[in-house]
């Protein structure tokens, strides 16, 4: 199957139940955020199954490379030296190519880059926070970074987030729409955070989590974390006739 | 025994938090000199065809409140109904208008505000026209997985009737959550998350 004949069909539907439902109050900001009258379930219509596409002319040399892209004068950025890869793939395992990936994290003393940001860790004159990137025919991407510090949060009396960098994805069409967020092996802070926790199985957690992966690490330079991933897949075409009286 | 269907779990969702805006619009957060420009600002250029049309709106929270931390996101088809889409195979879109946009909420009134154009008539899977309409897509702290709804014109009173996808609204009540309200060429879509006027939102 080419893909461009794959490019066209409707999504899988969501599985809802692998998701986080919308009200989780032990994440309170979700109570007054939460729709609470059900979704409207559909097929996709042309309007979902299509999408914007991003050229690499949009993305400068440096966006994927948050070690370097807010460096002042040739200084670097304080904490580990990291590279976080992976390949962007449908439900059905199929590579999603020209996937706009971007993605946000806080410094390696967990401070953030943002005016509303209070904690009291300091900010990091090297380090901006912010990359961005589209996947190759492959599906594969890569960034350079550090690795962001855990934070303490506002919710309950003492939570705190594990270390973790915010993904938004973009794969081909609209309905495939995902932000998420990456973890890191073997962090204690993530079995305790209630953002986790609205998430309702362990095994959907687990594909959070990236794991190290010490072959991609550069010797004497910079660990590396693999993390791929999934999107909806799309329905073959075979016998659907829509479109036909355009 | 039988075969495995051998497919993939989506990557489970999780919430954009307060600070998407560092990521999806650094240059709107303060965060300059990283990235040329933030992505999904401008939607039209000059030579775009169809009707210039200003969309603006507020998400507010279950009591009310305005979302100052959520952004949003459009996607429509240009003034023939067409998209600009790898997966459009029915015709080449107008090149300028891309049809993609992308506003965080104002930081201290939360508004929205897209400059776009009045999007033509896309057909439904059975062939029946659907009424022109702009889909959203909704993400801010507190909300685990992105919302997805569309706005509908007000003036379109015949189409939006006829709509496959409105007429599947079982409380006709609800109808108009996605029905903007209209002042000349400038469009108001509020998006309420929950209440007597929450929005309707799809699992689609
Ligand atoms: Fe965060």
């Amino acid at each position: 199957m080419s893909n461009e004949k794959r490019a066209q069909g409707a999504f899988f539907q969501r599985d809802r139940n692998w998701h986080a439902p919308a009200y989780t109050p032990t994440y309170k900001t979700s109570v007054l955020r939460s729709p609470q009258k059900a979704l409207l379930s559909l097929d996709n219509s042309i309007s979902e199954m299509t999408g914007p596409v991003f050229g690499h002319n949009q993305i400068g040399e440096l966006d994927n490379d948050l070690i370097l892209n807010f460096s002042q004068n040739g200084e670097l950025p304080v904490g580990e030296r990291i590279i976080v890869h992976g390949r962007v793939m449908d439900e059905r395992g199929l590579p999603v190519k020209g996937a706009l990936l971007e993605l946000w994290q806080a410094n390696a003393g967990g401070r953030y880059r943002h005016k509303k940001e209070t904690y009291l860790a300091p900010l990091d004159p090297n380090f901006g926070g912010c990359g961005r990137t589209i996947t190759d025919d492959n599906g594969d991407y890569h960034f350079r970074t550090i690795k962001p510090g855990p934070y303490p949060w506002p919710n309950g009396v003492n939570d705190w987030r594990p270390a973790h960098i915010h993904f938004s994805v973009f794969g081909d069409g609209f309905a495939q729409r995902l932000i998420t967020q990456m973890y890191f092996e073997g962090d204690p802070l993530i079995w305790k955070c209630p953002i986790v926790q609205t998430i309702p199985s362990e095994e959907a957690v687990r594909q959070l989590i990236a794991p190290l992966d010490m072959g991609n690490t550069i010797p004497m330079d910079s660990l590396a974390y693999k993390f791929d991933i999934v999107l909806r897949g799309r329905r073959s075409t075979m016998f659907d006739n829509r479109r036909e009286g355009n | 025994m039988t075969q495995s269907l051998n497919y993939f779990k989506e990557t489970p969702s999780q919430t954009a938090g307060p600070y998407v805006h560092i990521g999806c619009t650094p240059n709107f957060s303060g965060l300059n000199g990283v990235f040329s420009e933030d992505l999904g600002v401008k939607i039209l250029n000059d030579q775009a065809e169809g009707t210039r049309i200003t969309v603006r709106g507020v998400v507010y929270d279950g009591k009310g409140a305005p979302i100052k931390d959520a952004l949003v996101e459009i996607w429509q088809a240009d003034a023939k109904g067409l998209f600009n889409s790898p997966s459009e195979i029915r015709g080449a879109a107008d090149p300028n208008f891309s049809g993609w946009g992308r506003c965080p909420g104002e930081m201290e009134s939360g508004e929205f505000v897209f400059e776009t154009i009045k999007p033509g008539v896309v057909p439904f899977k059975d062939g029946r026209p659907m009424a022109p309409h702009i889909t959203f897509w909704i993400v801010a702290r507190g909300i685990n997985i992105g919302l997805h709804t569309r706005m509908y014109f007000p003036e379109e009173i015949d189409a939006n009737a006829a709509d496959p996808i409105l007429s599947r609204i079982d409380h006709k009540s609800r109808v108009p959550t996605l029905i903007a309200t209209q002042n000349g060429s400038e469009y108001r879509f509020d998006i309420h998350l929950q209440g007597d006027n929450e929005t309707v939102f799809f699992d689609i």
